[in-house]
Parts: C-alpha cells; sequence; structure tokens
C-alpha cells in the first residue's frame, strides 16, 4: 500500500513541480501588481476558452511533442541532446528545399518527401554530434550548442542568399524569407482551425516510440546504454553505435518539428536573424515537455499539450493583464529546475526499497544497474 | 572594397573592438572554469548574463552610478549561483539539464522586467574610456590595448588572477581536487560541498559582471535576449582552453575577433556574407574539440553530484 502511495507520488511530481512554478509565478504577479487569479485566468481562457483557443494550443504542443520524442530517445540513452533548435531549422530547410523544387510532382508525395527530407535534414544534425561524442569523445552539450548556432547562420546564409524568394530579391528590402510553398502542399487541417495533420502524425510518432523503446533491440539497447554503459559493453552490445543512433534519432524528430512548422503552419521559412525567431524556443521546450512526461513517449503527449496551452495562454494573459508573455518562459525554467531537483526524491525511495528488499530475503541488495541491463538483454 | 580591410585605420579598428567584445567572453568563461575545475558544469550562464545585464542596465540608468550596476549585477548573479549551487550539490539535480531551465528562468525573467520596468530600448552612458598615461599615445598599439574602458582592463587581469589562484594557493589545490577525486579530498577533510558553492557562486557573480560589462560598459543598452548565445559560448570556451584560463583568453579572442570582423566587413559594405563569418568560430571551436579532447581531460568528477559512501 506505501509502495503504491509511493509511486502514485512519484508520477505526481511533475504536476506538483509545475503548480509550484505557478504559484511563484503568483508571488511575481502579486510584485508586478496583477492579480494572479486574473492572470490565470485569462491564461486558461487563451489556452482551452474556445475551438479555435485549444485547436491554437494543439498547433503550438505539436512541434513540443515531436522534439519531446526525440528527447525522450537520447535522454533515455543518457545522451543530453540540447541541438533542438538546430536540428529543427537545417530539418525545415532540407523540407522547404523539396517543397520548393518539385513543384510538378503531386501534393501528397512532396509532403511525404519533404516529412522525410526533414526527418532526414534532423538526423544528419543530430548525428553529427553523436559521432563526435561515440568515437572522439567530444562532449555532446557542447557540440549540440555549437552546431545550434551553425544551423542559424546557415538559415540567414541561405534565406538571404541562395533561397530567397526571388520576388524579394528584387526588393530594396530584401526581407529574408523563402518563397511561399504551392497550396497543393499545404499539410490538410483536421478541423475548420489552423489544427493540422502533423497533430496526428505526431501522436502515432509517440505510439512508435514507445513500441521502439520498450518491444524492440534497438529501443532496449539504448537503454540499456543509457542505464550503464559498461555493463552494457560487456553484454556485447556496441556502444558507440547506440550512442550515434540516439542522437540521431533524437535530430531526426526535431528536423521533422521544423518541417512540420514550415508546411502546417507558416507555408514559408523566414528569418530574424535568431534561431527561436524560427523555432519559437521549441527546441527547448520540447525538452522541457518530455522531462515533465517523465521520458516516456505517451506521457510526452499530455505534458507537450500543458506546455502548448502554457505558450497560447500566454498571449492572451498578455492583451487582457498586460502581463509580458516571458513570464511563461520563466515559469518554464523554473519547472525544469524542480522537475529534475524533485528527482532526488524518487532516488532515495527506490533505494529504500531496494534495501528492504534485501533485508527480507537476506541477501545483498541488488545492484540496480546491472541487474536492469540483463533484463534489457533477456528481453532483447 | 575589400582593399579597405586592409587599410591601418580598419586594422586598428577591427583590432581594438575585438580586444573589447573579448570581455563578457573573459568575465563568464573564466567564472565557469573555476565551476567545471571542482566538477560542476553550470549551463545556465546565459541566464544569469541576462539578468546581470538588465540589472546592471536598470540600476545604472536609474541612479546613475555605474558601480552601483555592476555591484547589483554581481548579487544578482550570485543568487542565481546560490540556487544552482542548491539545486546541484544538495539536491543531486542532472547539472546540464538544470542549467537549461536556469537558462529559461533569466531570459524569461530579464524580458519580463524589461517590459514591465523599462518598456522601451534606452541607452545609459557607459563606463569611459580610460586612456591610459603614455601608453595610449603609442600609435596603433595604444589605440588598441591602453584605450579601453575599465571592464575591459579587469577582465583580463582575471586571466592571470584565475590562473593563480587555480594553481598557487591552497584554495585553488582544494577545488581541483574536489572536481578530480572528491572523495580523497572530503577524506582529506576538504569539504565538497562548501567548495563547490563558492566556486558557482563565483561564476555566477562573473557572468553577472559578464552581462554588465555588456549592457553599460560596451553597447550601453538593453535588450530583450541580447546575449543571444554569447553564455553557452562561454562555456564552450572552458573546454576550448582546456580549462586553462590562458586557453580560455585565446578562444575568447579568435571568436570577439572574427566578430568584429564581421561587424567591420558590414559597415564597409564589402559583399562577403557576413553569416560564415559568423559560422566559423562554432565550426573551429567543434574542430579543436575533436583535436584536444583525446589528449587534454576534463576534470574527472565533472557533472558527478558528490555523495559520501555511507
Amino acid at each position: 500500500m506505501q509502495q503504491k502511495l509511493g509511486s502514485l507520488f512519484d508520477a505526481l511530481l511533475p504536476v506538483i513541480a509545475t503548480f509550484a512554478a505557478l504559484a511563484v509565478g503568483a508571488v511575481m504577479l502579486l510584485f508586478l501588481k496583477v492579480n494572479p487569479i486574473d492572470a490565470y485566468a485569462a491564461l486558461w481562457d487563451g489556452a482551452f476558452g474556445s475551438t479555435n483557443a485549444f485547436a491554437e494550443t494543439l498547433v503550438k504542443a505539436t512541434p513540443l511533442l515531436l522534439v519531446g520524442l526525440g528527447i525522450c530517445i537520447s535522454f533515455r540513452g543518457d545522451v543530453i541532446n540540447i541541438g533542438g533548435e538546430g536540428q529543427m531549422i537545417v530539418g525545415a530547410v532540407l523540407a522547404t528545399w523539396v517543397g520548393l523544387t518539385f513543384t510538378g510532382l503531386p501534393g501528397w508525395l512532396v509532403i511525404t518527401l519533404s516529412m522525410l527530407a526533414g526527418f532526414l535534414g534532423g538526423a544528419v544534425w543530430g548525428g553529427i554530434p553523436g559521432v563526435l561524442k561515440a568515437y572522439f569523445n567530444v562532449n555532446e552539450i557542447l557540440s549540440t550548442v555549437m552546431m545550434n548556432a551553425i544551423a542559424v547562420q546557415l538559415m540567414n546564409f541561405l534565406l538571404r542568399g541562395p533561397m530567397i524568394d526571388p520576388s524579394q530579391a528584387e526588393l530594396a528590402s530584401k526581407i529574408p524569407q523563402t518563397a511561399r510553398l504551392l497550396d497543393a502542399f499545404r499539410l490538410p487541417r483536421l478541423a475548420p482551425t489552423r489544427l493540422h495533420l502533423g497533430a496526428l502524425i505526431a501522436v502515432i510518432l509517440a505510439i512508435a516510440v514507445y513500441v521502439l523503446l520498450w518491444r524492440t533491440t534497438l529501443g532496449y539497447r539504448i537503454r540499456a546504454v543509457g542505464l550503464n554503459p559498461n555493463a552494457s559493453r560487456y553484454a556485447g552490445i556496441k556502444v558507440q553505435r547506440y550512442v550515434v543512433l540516439a542522437l540521431l534519432l533524437s535530430g531526426a524528430f526535431s528536423g521533422l518539428a521544423g518541417a512540420t512548422q514550415v508546411f502546417g503552419v507558416n507555408y514559408r521559412m523566414i528569418t530574424d536573424g535568431s534561431a527561436s525567431g524560427f523555432t519559437g524556443s521549441a527546441g527547448f521546450n520540447g525538452i522541457v515537455a518530455a522531462l515533465f512526461g517523465q521520458l516516456h513517449p505517451i506521457l510526452t503527449i499530455p505534458a507537450s499539450i500543458l506546455f502548448g496551452a502554457l505558450l497560447v495562454g500566454a498571449n492572451k494573459m498578455q492583451r487582457v493583464v498586460q502581463v509580458p508573455s516571458a513570464l511563461i518562459t520563466a515559469l518554464n525554467g523554473l519547472v525544469v529546475v524542480f522537475v529534475v531537483s524533485s528527482e532526488i526524491l524518487r532516488k532515495r525511495r527506490q533505494r529504500r526499497r531496494l534495501a528492504i528488499a534485501g533485508q527480507e530475503d537476506d541477501s545483498p541488495p541488488p545492484q540496480p544497474d546491472d541487474k536492469k541491463v540483463n533484463q534489457a538483454e533477456a528481453g532483447a | 572594397m575589400i582593399s579597405e580591410l586592409f587599410s591601418v585605420t580598419v586594422l586598428i579598428g577591427i583590432l581594438a573592438s575585438g580586444i573589447r567584445l573579448a570581455t563578457p567572453y573573459l568575465y563568464a568563461a573564466i567564472g565557469e572554469t573555476f565551476g567545471q575545475k571542482s566538477g560542476v558544469l553550470n549551463l545556465g550562464v546565459e541566464g544569469q548574463m541576462l539578468l546581470g545585464a538588465f540589472a546592471a542596465f536598470y540600476v545604472a540608468l536609474t541612479t546613475g552610478n555605474l558601480w552601483l550596476g555592476v555591484l547589483t549585477a554581481m548579487i544578482v548573479g550570485a543568487l542565481m549561483g546560490l540556487a544552482m549551487a542548491y539545486v546541484t550539490v544538495n539536491l543531486h539535480a542532472q547539472q546540464g539539464i538544470s542549467g537549461i531551465g536556469f537558462y529559461l528562468f533569466g531570459l524569461g525573467m530579464s524580458d519580463l522586467l524589461f517590459q514591465k520596468m523599462l518598456g522601451t530600448v534606452e541607452t545609459v552612458k557607459g563606463f569611459p574610456k580610460i586612456y591610459i598615461p603614455g601608453l595610449s599615445d603609442i600609435p596603433g598599439i595604444g589605440e588598441i590595448f591602453f584605450s579601453q574602458n575599465i571592464l575591459v582592463y579587469l577582465a583580463y587581469a582575471l586571466v592571470p588572477i584565475g590562473w593563480f589562484v587555480l594553481n598557487k594557493t591552497t584554495l585553488g589545490l582544494k577545488i581541483r581536487s574536489v572536481g578530480e577525486n572528491p572523495d580523497a579530498a572530503d577524506s582529506l577533510g576538504v569539504s565538497v560541498a562548501r567548495i563547490r558553492y563558492f566556486t558557482i557562486i563565483l561564476g555566477g557573480t562573473l557572468s553577472g559582471v559578464a552581462g554588465a560589462s555588456m549592457s553599460i560598459a560596451l553597447l550601453n543598452v538593453f535588450q530583450q535576449n541580447m546575449t543571444s548565445g554569447l553564455g553557452f559560448i562561454a562555456v564552450a570556451l572552458v573546454y576550448f582552453g582546456a580549462w586553462r584560463p590562458v586557453g580560455v583568453l585565446g578562444g575568447a579572442l579568435l571568436f570577439s575577433l572574427i566578430n568584429s570582423l564581421q561587424l567591420w566587413i558590414q559597415v564597409l559594405g564589402i559583399p562577403i556574407p557576413s553569416d560564415i563569418a559568423v559560422m566559423m568560430p562554432y565550426v573551429l571551436t567543434i574542430l579543436v574539440l575533436v583535436a584536444t579532447v583525446s589528449r587534454v581531460r576534463a576534470p574527472s568528477a565533472l557533472t558527478k553530484p558528490f555523495e559520501r559512501e555511507n
């Protein structure tokens, strides 16, 4: 019974963390002389108050979920991918290029090819840090951050030069944007709102990632390497290969997120010179969503909707009570800090449970890591 | 037009602004070096810089006292560092991810405060240039090295100070031992937690100054997300410089000189895509990491929380 309560508490930790962050937010609102209830009411209304509002929430949640799925894979493999922003950009650039080049092909085919191109672009941008980590021992946090910066400059260069909208190229203003995609190449809308097929693709992929991680050899090995690389090596797993794969797949999902932004929302790429100008920081917020979903692909779905809602609701809050939506960025940061900080509670309980189990059968407490790896291999 | 780049005046201009632009990198990266030497990776530098930049700017604007601005930035950075230290040392939180959390917090918070307390982009009269008597009159050299503002000089002074403290003092020895072998340090009576608190708070303080150097000494404005990734580069510079202040200086100058070159290319209207130029230091950093990582070892306990065995 106590154990059940304990695991329930574990599952609720992120929710508690969010409420804690919102409580801090309420204090900040009081300092800004804004009634927190009014502010949060506006936030709720902006995110869920109407069909359109909810559709916007889902539109915002889509890239978060896609990035988050990639994060589930890489973090499970103990690879920290901070490169979602850059991977989104490169995926989007490649997909846009396909969409602008093959204008003679039927719509469904171009959409399919573009999504694949996005997947591929992100995979390359994630795969490079993967190879650097696996074979050259370069810290992936640094290399992915560098790859983000490189991707931004690449985008700026392409959108100002080779890929610029031909009509802009003739103008003096030279707005750095690509031409608009043909109407036939847009991701179909799912309802008379801005909700597009990308959302459905993301949900299907969430199930696919669940199957990948827990029902396939590849997934078992990625997780085994994440839990204990040394034990995995002794068990005969080629650790380096799975490090590369974890980052490559992670990048691929971010790349797809970028592609769906172009084909489902903006229908062209435009840059203000920064990464967040295109991604809306989804490459970072996707990490938040995945952590919140406890790195479980299915739980990342509601987590993404929650953070999508916060982002959309923040705009309404800004209009109604004049609180800048930046507040939500700050609160997202606090959620991350609270969630990773609360991990210690979960670990402590786990250790206590193991210690009790050890006393009961009078054998030394099991080594959790090795055991899990063995199980993983047995399952494989 | 390219030949314009090589005129003496322009070259001096490029070098002088290159020296100046290395300032925020130096403060942030030397602070981060201390943290990493003790085994803590602080990825929240960017957030600390943004809050420091805003705090310094706001105080300088409202009180007219630049030093009070720097002091406020230091306090804000130190408080962020304190929070980071509690989360990573006491709660054993994953350092990379909690750093991202602190980054997002600083990004949002500085933007929020900016919009609520200022609303529009204003300028402040920043630290004036200090001409070092005699030296600043040397043609060329004087303008490049001896006609900078006080925060620039102090940033460069940090390099030898940082080296000295890390390598020649007991404190430095403790910091290094905590980062290499916390168990051994602990058994010798060094408090791992206390040392790490010290280095993380120091890092936060210096990140705050890094932000202040941008908002009241180099650019003299505050804007949303004005650091635009500079704090993350500062973290990378620590790896780039192989955890040595002198190496960090080299990396900082590389980034700042290329940045300065690119700015001048734009000013002169030379038709070279500046995006590609801006990209180069990042590519180079990755290449340097590849080339050096196998030879230079990171502090053994980097990113590993310390827990006393029973």
